[in-house]
């Protein structure tokens, strides 16, 4: 044992009583732009609901509390089946993305991990996809599964096609290996799309991307694995922080990172298989959320993954009301929107990470 | 060395019949090595001589076998979270990550003190203070840690391992990216976290001279086999340095230690 002491028992550093306050208030930011956010999701669309009946009517469904919004039944039916439904969803959608964008980015040390971009989301796609044509539309339960399957099956891939080229770890080659096994997947899905094209438009509507508007049923699959899948990468945020010395040093620091690797990846697949199986692929969430949070606050986990998931959940509902209204009364899919907007951001992130080299 | 039991010293690292392979090679041959407690040993020997993977079996991060016990700890068997407590290893190119300041860093060195999913109590942000304070790092902490030059990152890096409160340090070739005012900085103050911490350290060193000037005991690896150990007026001969490094060197000693004075091929200067 090291004792160090010289009798200096100096308080805390100033950096630990300082930062606490400015962490709670940063949260508390981004947890009032979701409300807003998903007000805005809930406001806006063809059915003119006024922000005061909304709100007394969530507040009439809120136990012990009895008011009266003023709202029709009819517009209740679109408050409680058709928008907020959404809206949930989006938020669900939104927040694991991000939030599986920063376990990938730092379990993998790469800065251009992403769902979309490591082929997890094609991988899952394609699995859901089989399920669906194959298996004949089959209910809810089977596609997440066959989803999850898929998405582990690409992400290993590429893991593996992307250390086998690159040596070690090369960022950029692990990205191209996920382009390529993204492609396969994808040309494997067209091929059972062609065969089976009775049900071609279906899947080739949930391919791009959108959020439903069948009521519950989406939100009720997809939040246990959403809840779960959150839950664990939460618990391992001080781990993830020591991951980012690398696995030597990390070893040494009392860690087992292939053990950490393997299972937070499984994690943030099973969560990213289980939202793609509900809302098609829709990318660049996982990439665009998680930088623009680390620009504004570091890349401590600790405060990196709640916030991700906050922003990543007003990021989705809000493209889903662009997507809504740019073409109203058509809808445009969500990851039109979410691309047009990640690509570009992605491109700087590559600048970037380039530029470090 | 006496014989008086109290004094007698106690052996904190024991290797015997040790070998480990590295990409189904073997590059450690039936290592036997004992350190004793509080002392400084510095391994030496030619690139590829198998210093790097003695250093990571005794941390722990490459299986080995043979009987091996660190710190009363058996590496291999057991958990990762009890060898960090134990013996923590600086490493030659440490990786600096973006964005992290350098007391962010040195906290990392709590890491198997912490339960796996629990956070830094008061207890782990003192231990970092003294830390910070005993290597003068005060002025660093609040910096990221990418924006310090090789012999502050050292230190901190040093601060790290320290903050792991281990019994032994093993340090790969410490100073090998820094300039001679550095290193003897970065050296001494290693020595001094020694005799004041009794700490146990076995370092990799490339300069011969100051692995024979810190280092009590030397023990020379040449192809993963160790060919020397002992004092190191002993190991470092002029015809052991020839026949292992394949170099022409004079042995000079001075009172601050022996020194290693490579020579020049006499025969192409005319």
């Amino acid at each position: 044992m090291i004792s160090l002491s010289r009798g200096h028992t100096r308080a805390l550093p100033p950096g630990g009583a300082r930062v606490l306050p400015r962490n709670v208030l940063v949260l508390t930011g981004a947890v009032l732009a979701l409300f807003a956010a998903m007000l805005v999701g809930i406001l806006v669309g063809p059915a003119g609901l006024t922000p005061g009946g909304v709100l007394l009517d969530i507040a009439d469904r809120l136990p012990l509390v009895d008011v009266d919004s003023g709202l029709s039944t009819r517009q209740q039916a679109i408050l409680w089946n058709i928008r907020m439904p959404r809206v949930v969803l989006g938020v669900l959608v939104g927040a694991m993305l991000a939030i599986a964008g920063a376990a990938y980015q730092g379990v993998f040390r790469n800065p251009l991990a992403d769902p979309y971009l490591l082929g997890v989301s094609s991988g899952a796609g394609l699995g859901a996809t089989l399920a669906i044509v194959v298996g004949g539309a089959a209910g809810f339960a089977g596609v997440p599964i066959a989803a999850f399957a898929g998405g582990l099956l690409a992400v290993g891939a590429t893991y593996s096609l992307g250390r086998t080229v690159g040596g070690s770890r090369s960022e950029v080659v692990i990205i191209l290996a996920g382009v390529a096994v993204a492609a396969f997947a994808n040309a494997i899905q067209t091929f059972f799309m062609q065969l089976h094209d009775d049900t071609l438009r279906q899947v080739y509507s949930w391919m791009l991307g959108r959020l439903s508007t069948d009521g519950w049923s989406d939100v009720v699959v997809v939040l246990p694995y959403v809840v779960v899948t959150v839950a664990i990468i939460a618990l391992h945020r001080r781990t993830l922080d020591v991951m980012a010395v690398g696995d030597v040093e990390a070893a040494s620091l009392g860690i087992n990172p292939a053990r950490v690797r393997l299972l937070l990846v499984c994690v943030a697949t099973l969560g990213t298989a289980a939202v793609v199986s509900a809302s098609g692929l829709i990318g660049f969430v996982g990439i665009v959320v998680p930088h623009a949070v680390r620009l504004l606050v570091g890349p401590g986990h600790r405060l990196l993954l709640p916030l991700s998931l906050l922003v990543g959940a007003s990021f989705l509902v809000l493209a889903d009301v662009l997507a809504r209204t740019v073409m109203s009364p058509a809808e445009l899919p969500i990851g039109v929107v979410t691309a047009a907007i990640g690509a570009p951001f992605f491109l700087v992130v590559l600048r970037r990470s380039r530029g470090v080299r | 060395m006496k014989s008086d039991v109290l004094t007698t010293p106690t052996t904190t690292v024991s290797c015997r019949q040790l070998s480990a392979e590295r990409g189904g090679v073997e590059v450690l041959h039936g290592v036997d090595l004992n350190v004793t407690a509080g002392s400084w040993v510095s391994l030496v020997g030619p690139n590829g001589s198998g210093k790097t993977t003695l250093l990571h079996v005794l941390a722990g991060l490459v299986p080995a076998t043979g009987h091996l016990q660190v710190a009363d700890v058996a590496p291999g068997r057991a958990g990762r979270r009890d060898m960090a407590r134990a013996v923590a290893l600086m490493p030659q190119r440490p990786v600096v990550p973006e964005g992290v300041t350098v007391r962010e860093l040195i906290h990392l060195g709590r890491t198997p003190h912490i339960p796996r999913f629990g956070s830094e109590t008061a207890h782990d942000r003192e231990v970092v203070n003294r830390v910070v304070e005993r290597l003068e790092l005060e002025a660093f902490a609040p910096r990221l840690a990418t924006e310090l030059s090789g012999g502050e990152l050292q230190r901190v890096v040093l601060a790290r391992a320290l903050a792991q409160q281990p019994r032994v340090l093993l340090l790969d070739e410490p100073t090998s990216a820094l300039d001679i005012g550095h290193q003897q900085q970065v050296l001494e103050l290693v020595d001094s976290m020694r005799t004041e911490g009794d700490l146990t350290v076995i370092a990799a060193m490339h300069d011969l001279t100051s692995a024979a000037q810190y280092g009590e005991r030397l023990v020379l690896l040449d192809r993963g086999h160790v060919v020397a150990d002992g004092a190191p007026d002993d190991v470092l001969t002029a015809d052991r340095i020839a026949q292992v490094y394949g170099a022409r060197v004079e042995i000079l000693d001075r009172p601050a230690g022996r020194a290693v004075l490579p020579l020049r091929d006499s025969t192409k200067d005319c």
